[in-house]
């Protein structure tokens, strides 16, 4: 069996894998990192979503010895400190969010338009958002909720409104 | 402390553990000494099982066991049920046939459960999957509900001669024919309510495990209702009694009436882990989910709509085929029927109204409660009528409407339901004013410049919510009550847990129940929470669909809460050192009439457990009341969604430009939640009328079974959405909520398909309305214009 050692949220780790275990397996069933979910086997949903050298990758269609070396960025990586994330924030603030399966895909593609793209409209959000699907929200307060996190994230306008 | 009042829109409690990766899904839980399961599923849509050969699997490395339903009936373990009795019109019960959680000698779908194969890890489990020899004797398939009946067609099961499963009937045929025949005008449509796939994003998973110490077995699975699917568990394919069984839904990634149903595969994960001995973990893959999860609608329908001479509506008809599919799931009965027909009055003082319906096998997955169940089938019956025969008489569809409406209450339709309240043409006229209606014109002549064809559609929508009054139902044919359970444990710090037996999953139970909790008790929504999905935990609950939890379970809660209060009082009193008609209860404290004395809420929770201060004989220590509450009636949500779309004339694309939803939902808790309800409920319905298509070849294949060929809807396909709300209160909760979960999958497939019609100047426009569907409407009319030149 490969030995694939990686940096997961700032951890390294190593482990003996099946040469075919996909790097979502790796996460959930080795590193018991639950927070990256399967919704599909086509590459389509996005519920699997983390970045890989800061790049958002579908974790459910790379195989793990793929990113040996490599550092990886899942869900619960990346609140620092004890301290949401911008979009971690922005998505609870615009109720973004329903039966939250699709919630850690989303948050790590929406981190992932904004470092490539920077404030978005919502046209863009739409389009960049073609591979992460969500059958709850109707994506209507997805969109607010990546606006705002885009804002945060660029111009650390804060998220949170002043009243609830 | 704040108290986070009932109306206020706070940002949920459960989402910091969604957004941080830290939800506890099915999937995410793994058990000492687990094993995995994979079933081994039909290729065929109809085929007898002559052999099965399990020699060279069984020998296969990290094999646990394989089962087939040889197995099964050798333990005795009994067939999937049907929880509801429909009686055909001549008052013959549902003809069902089996259906077994394993095939016995026959399989009637492409994906039907063949054997399970219980390996060390779930690629072994696979892998000797692949080496199990089946010999099939393959029959031919029907998979059409139009053609199910047809003479000389495969039959399905054999218990039902034609396929036929009932032939149901409701309202009074004669009277409706007498308005048919004194009509002024008919309008005809021939209607197919396309099938859909559910599609919660979370697949269905199970993972059952034995405790041999105690002969008692754990059941985790992705439920929408686990007492009940104990229930069905223990009474009915008898696993184990119900003591002896646990039920726990975790985290559910969405449901959409998907998981309400009890299906083979946790029945088989439970009945193995004690068989094998070992915990026995099933995670759907995504095309197992889309072969096997149930479906939704799949209506065929012969509708007309009578009118007099003044416009108004005198009488509706239907004649519909329901496809169930293979089996009978397990609400699948009352869907084309109850929670179809009973809404055909729709929002219109209709005085005749009568409608058939057959109920047919064919071999395709089963077919169940998909959000809206019935009501979204029915509104697109009346709303495609109503807006059609507007159009046809040279009416305004908006003016048409108003002269029908509804406006006094409570209304008794001809088709069972007693409407308590609602303010149609209020919704309706102020839908129009936030969607400019009145502007339309000037922006259809605008697109027309840049060869769009843009069209605006109306639905003006009613559904049966907050299900229902258990004699009601029970008089109906089901066969359990539809009350709900609350109990509210207060502990000795003033702190408060409220079991539920409602369940959520996405609809942000732990959020608006402790709303509820908080302004009733005067304490923060952080000094709540809410329990649910264990039945170890809460003793009984029938769980959450058709909009139930808040009408219902909110209103177990209420009442609960009611007793809380009072007995509340009765230690205030001792502790106040007054008498108890002078206790008075605001804002989490409790005061003396006409003194300054005065105790909090967490005070008087402490003196229930000292239980110091009041003698024991009259009063007994503790502070936890229960309540089950049964509804006195359905609630009617109702409204108006308008879409205005726009058609390229090119290329068939449409794109929805505008949508605008008013709703009255009666009293509504959370808006924040609410309008996310209203929106996701739109684009399940915009994704019936334009994306979603199940395409099953003749011989039974399903060919979308997987997200590169079932059209989900994604971002850039949906616009944003305007929502506004009028409210009523309900009448018949002591909430006055009415329930929001599926308006928006109700109303929208008719908004779209109106707004359609209105673009193309056609009726005959199919769901779904692919850009190739409309691109072929339109190349069909270019081709009659030039002709005609």
């Amino acid at each position: 069996m490969p030995t694939v050692t990686l940096t997961v949220n700032g951890r390294s780790v190593t482990a003996d894998v099946d040469s075919r275990t996909l790097l979502v397996q790796m996460l959930r069933e080795t590193l018991h990192l639950t927070g990256t979910h399967v919704g599909c086997d086509t590459s389509q949903c996005g519920a699997c979503v983390v970045h890989v050298d800061g790049k958002a990758v579908k974790s459910c269609t790379t195989l793990a010895v793929q990113c040996d070396g490599a550092s990886v960025v899942t869900i619960e990586g990346l609140a620092q400190d004890g301290k949401l994330h911008p979009m971690q924030e922005a998505f609870r603030e615009h109720h973004g969010l329903q039966c939250g399966f699709c919630t850690p895909g989303m948050i790590m593609s929406a981190v992932d338009i904004v470092n490539r793209k920077g404030i978005v409209d919502e046209a863009t959000i739409r389009e960049e958002l073609e591979g992460n699907i969500c059958r709850c929200t109707g994506y209507h307060n997805i969109v607010r909720a990546v606006e705002a996190g885009a804002k945060a994230m660029v111009s650390g306008t804060p998220v949170r409104q002043a009243a609830e | 402390m704040t108290v986070t009042a009932i109306g206020a829109a706070v940002r949920r409690k459960e989402d910091h553990r969604f957004i941080t990766g830290k939800g506890q899904y099915t999937d995410d839980i793994n058990r000492p000494g687990q094993t995995h399961a994979y079933f081994l599923r039909s290729p065929h849509a109809h085929a007898n099982l002559k052999k099965i050969d399990l020699s060279k699997a069984k020998a296969m490395p990290g094999v646990v066991a394989i089962y087939t339903g040889d197995d099964v009936a050798a333990d005795k373990i009994g067939g999937l049920i049907c929880g509801w009795m429909i009686h055909s019109k001549d008052g013959t019960p549902m003809r069902a046939g089996p259906h077994p959680i394993l095939a016995q000698g026959k399989v009637r779908y492409v994906g039907d459960h063949v054997a399970v194969v219980i390996a060390e890890t779930l690629s072994q489990a696979k892998d000797a999957a692949e080496a199990i020899v089946v010999d099939y004797d393959v029959l031919p398939a029907v998979v059409e509900a139009g053609k199910a009946q047809a003479k000389g067609a495969p039959q399905v099961h054999t218990e039902a001669p034609a396929n036929t499963v009932y032939d149901w009937h409701i309202g009074d045929k004669a009277a409706t024919e007498a308005a048919f025949k004194a009509a002024k005008h008919v309008t005809k449509l021939d209607i197919v309510n396309n099938r859909l796939v559910p599609n919660a994003m979370e697949p269905r998973a199970a993972i059952g495990e034995y405790d041999a110490g105690n002969d008692a077995l754990t059941l985790h699975t992705t439920s929408q209702n686990p007492h009940v699917a104990r229930l069905v568990l223990s009474a009915f394919i008898g696993i184990a009694p119900e003591h002896k069984l646990r039920v726990i839904a975790p985290d559910v990634g969405g449901g959409f009436g998907s998981k309400i149903f009890i299906y083979a595969e946790e029945t088989v994960c439970v009945w193995a882990a004690r068989k094998c001995g070992r915990p026995v973990k099933w995670t759907a893959d995504r095309t197992e989910e889309f072969l096997c999860v149930a479906h939704g609608r799949d209506h065929v329908t012969r509708a007309e709509l009578a009118i007099d001479a003044d416009g108004k509506i005198t009488g509706l008809r239907a004649k519909t085929i329901a496809n169930m599919g293979a089996y009978l799931s397990t609400f699948a009965s009352s869907v084309p029927t109850y929670l179809y027909a009973t809404l055909l009055s729709g929002q219109y003082a209709i005085p005749n109204i009568y409608c058939e319906v057959d109920a047919v096998y064919t071999n395709t997955a089963p077919v169940d409660a998909y959000r809206g169940a019935g009501r979204p089938e029915a509104t697109f019956v009346v709303e495609r009528l109503v807006e059609t025969a507007a159009r046809e008489i040279g009416m305004d569809p908006a003016a048409f409407r108003r002269r029908n409406f509804i406006t006094k209450f409570p209304h008794q339709t001809p088709v069972i339901m007693t409407y308590d309240c609602g303010d149609y043409k209020a919704s309706l006229t102020k839908a129009m004013e936030m969607a400019d209606v009145k502007g339309f014109g000037k922006r259809r002549r605008e697109a027309a410049r840049r060869g769009k064809l843009r069209g605006l559609g109306y639905s003006t929508y009613i559904e049966a919510c907050g299900i229902a009054p258990s004699q009601a139902v029970g008089s109906l044919g089901a066969g359990v009550g539809l009350w709900e359970s609350a109990e509210v444990r207060v502990n000795p710090v003033g702190t408060v847990e409220i079991l539920t037996g409602s369940h959520s999953h996405g609809q942000g139970h732990e959020t608006t129940f402790a709303q509820l909790v908080s302004s009733r008790l005067g304490i923060s929504i952080d000094n709540v929470s809410i329990v649910h999905g264990d039945t170890d935990k809460v003793q009984f609950g029938m769980g959450t669909y058709g909009s139930r939890s808040g009408a219902v379970g909110m209103s177990a809660i209420s009442k609960a809460l009611d007793k809380i209060e009072a007995k509340a009082k009765k230690v205030a009193a001792h502790v106040l050192e007054a008498a108890e008609a002078d206790i008075d209860f605001k804002d989490g404290k409790f005061t003396v009439k006409g003194t300054d004395k005065a105790v909090d809420f967490g005070t008087v929770a402490l003196n229930a457990y000292i239980a110091h201060k009041f003698n024991p004989q009259e009063l007994e220590p503790g502070l936890k009341e229960g309540s089950f509450y049964d509804p006195t009636n359905f609630t009617f949500p109702a409204g108006c969604h308008i879409c205005e779309i726009e058609v390229d004339q090119e290329t068939g694309v449409a794109r929805i430009v505008k949508w605008t939803a008013v709703d009255d939902f009666g009293n509504v808790i959370n808006p924040m939640i609410v309008e996310g309800q209203v929106h996701g409920g739109i684009a399940q319905g915009v994704g019936q009328a334009l994306l979603e298509g199940t395409v099953y070849t003749a011989d039974g294949q399903l060919v979308t079974a997987s997200y590169m060929d079932y059209a989900m809807p994604r971002a850039h396909d949906l616009p944003s959405f305007e929502v506004g709300m009028t409210v009523t209160p309900c009448p018949s909760n002591p909430l006055g909520i009415k329930g929001c979960g599926e308006a928006g999958a109700i109303a929208a497939p008719a908004a779209v398909i109106n707004a359609l019609t209105d673009a193309l100047g056609t009726e005959d426009v199919p769901m779904p309305a692919t850009p190739l569907a409309l691109w072929s409407i339109i190349a069909k009319q270019s081709k009659a214009a030039i002709a005609a030149e």
